[in-house]
């Protein structure tokens, strides 16, 4: 799927990176605790998180991933979105909670 | 190639920007990417425990056509018992680093993993030094 089908499929607003949604992921991992994101991800592309820091970004930035969806409705801060835009990675913001988020993507045919 | 930065103290919203700089560096030299990822890991882990544990320090690390060291060194509290510091899950960070999505015990352990040698001299009240290598995928 791509980054827009992300989107439409979690109910999200699009915070930055607006002109990447075409981009195609295939596999996603839903985390808060960041050292596990850098211990056990392997080619996943898109994280989510019900954590908002500017940690959150430059973690998905080593791990070389294209989104972050922000569950729970979480605001990151405008420096926050100003390091993803930095990085070009997306950052989407969602209602739903992290579960639900997964659960939904997994549905629709995304990978761990 | 030598790279040298100051980690600085107590600062949260900083702390990993050395490994973006080193990981932007890498990605210009053209090592391949698998490289890079194991550098930028241990290094950003070893960062954020230089900010957590520590108070802040000097990174230095030399790029060599087949290899990466990576030396941090702290003026920190040292560490008590490096087996147990390395032990998955042994933590003594405090609840602030955990908001952070840190402090799991799982940054020494990833080190581990991710190069290639790894030593740790440290002492008691005068600091930590860690040095690591990474080889360069051929
Ligand atoms: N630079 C350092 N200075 C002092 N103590 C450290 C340092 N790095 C690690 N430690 C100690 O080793 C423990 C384990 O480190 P680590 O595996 O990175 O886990 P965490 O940082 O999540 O606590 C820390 O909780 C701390 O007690
Ligand atoms: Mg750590």
């Amino acid at each position: 799927m791509t980054i827009a089908d992300i989107k439409r499929i979690l109910n999200a607003e699009v915070l930055c990176g607006e002109q990447h949604l075409e981009k195609e992921v295939h596999n996603a991992c839903g985390s808060d605790m960041m050292s596990d994101v850098l211990a056990f991800v392997k080619d996943q592309s898109v994280l989510l998180t019900g954590l908002v820091n500017l940690q959150v970004v430059r973690t998905a930035e080593m791990m070389d991933m294209l989104c972050i969806v922000f569950v729970r409705g979480k605001k990151p801060t405008a420096e926050i979105i100003a390091l993803a835009e930095e990085f070009g990675i997306v950052l989407l913001q969602s209602p739903l909670r992290l579960f639900s988020a997964c659960g939904l993507l997994y549905q629709n045919g995304l990978n761990g | 190639m030598k790279l040298q930065y100051t980690i600085p103290a107590d600062d949260f919203t900083r702390a990993g920007e050395a490994s973006a700089a080193v990981k932007a560096t890498l990605k210009r030299l053209g090592f391949p990417s698998e490289t890079i990822r194991r550098v930028a890991i241990a290094m950003y882990e070893g960062e954020i425990n230089m900010v957590i544990h520590a108070s802040g320090g000097e990174a230095t690390v030399d790029i060599f056509p087949e290899k990466i060291l990576m030396e941090l060194a702290d003026n920190g509290p040292g560490i008590p018992d490096i087996d147990k510091a390395m032990t998955e899950g042994f933590s003594t960070a405090p609840e602030t680093a955990r908001h952070l999505g840190f402090g799991a015990g799982m940054g020494l352990p990833n080190i581990k993993k991710y190069t290639d040698e790894l030593t740790i001299h440290t002492e008691l009240g005068k600091g930590t030094r860690l040095c690591m290598v990474v080889n360069v995928a051929q």
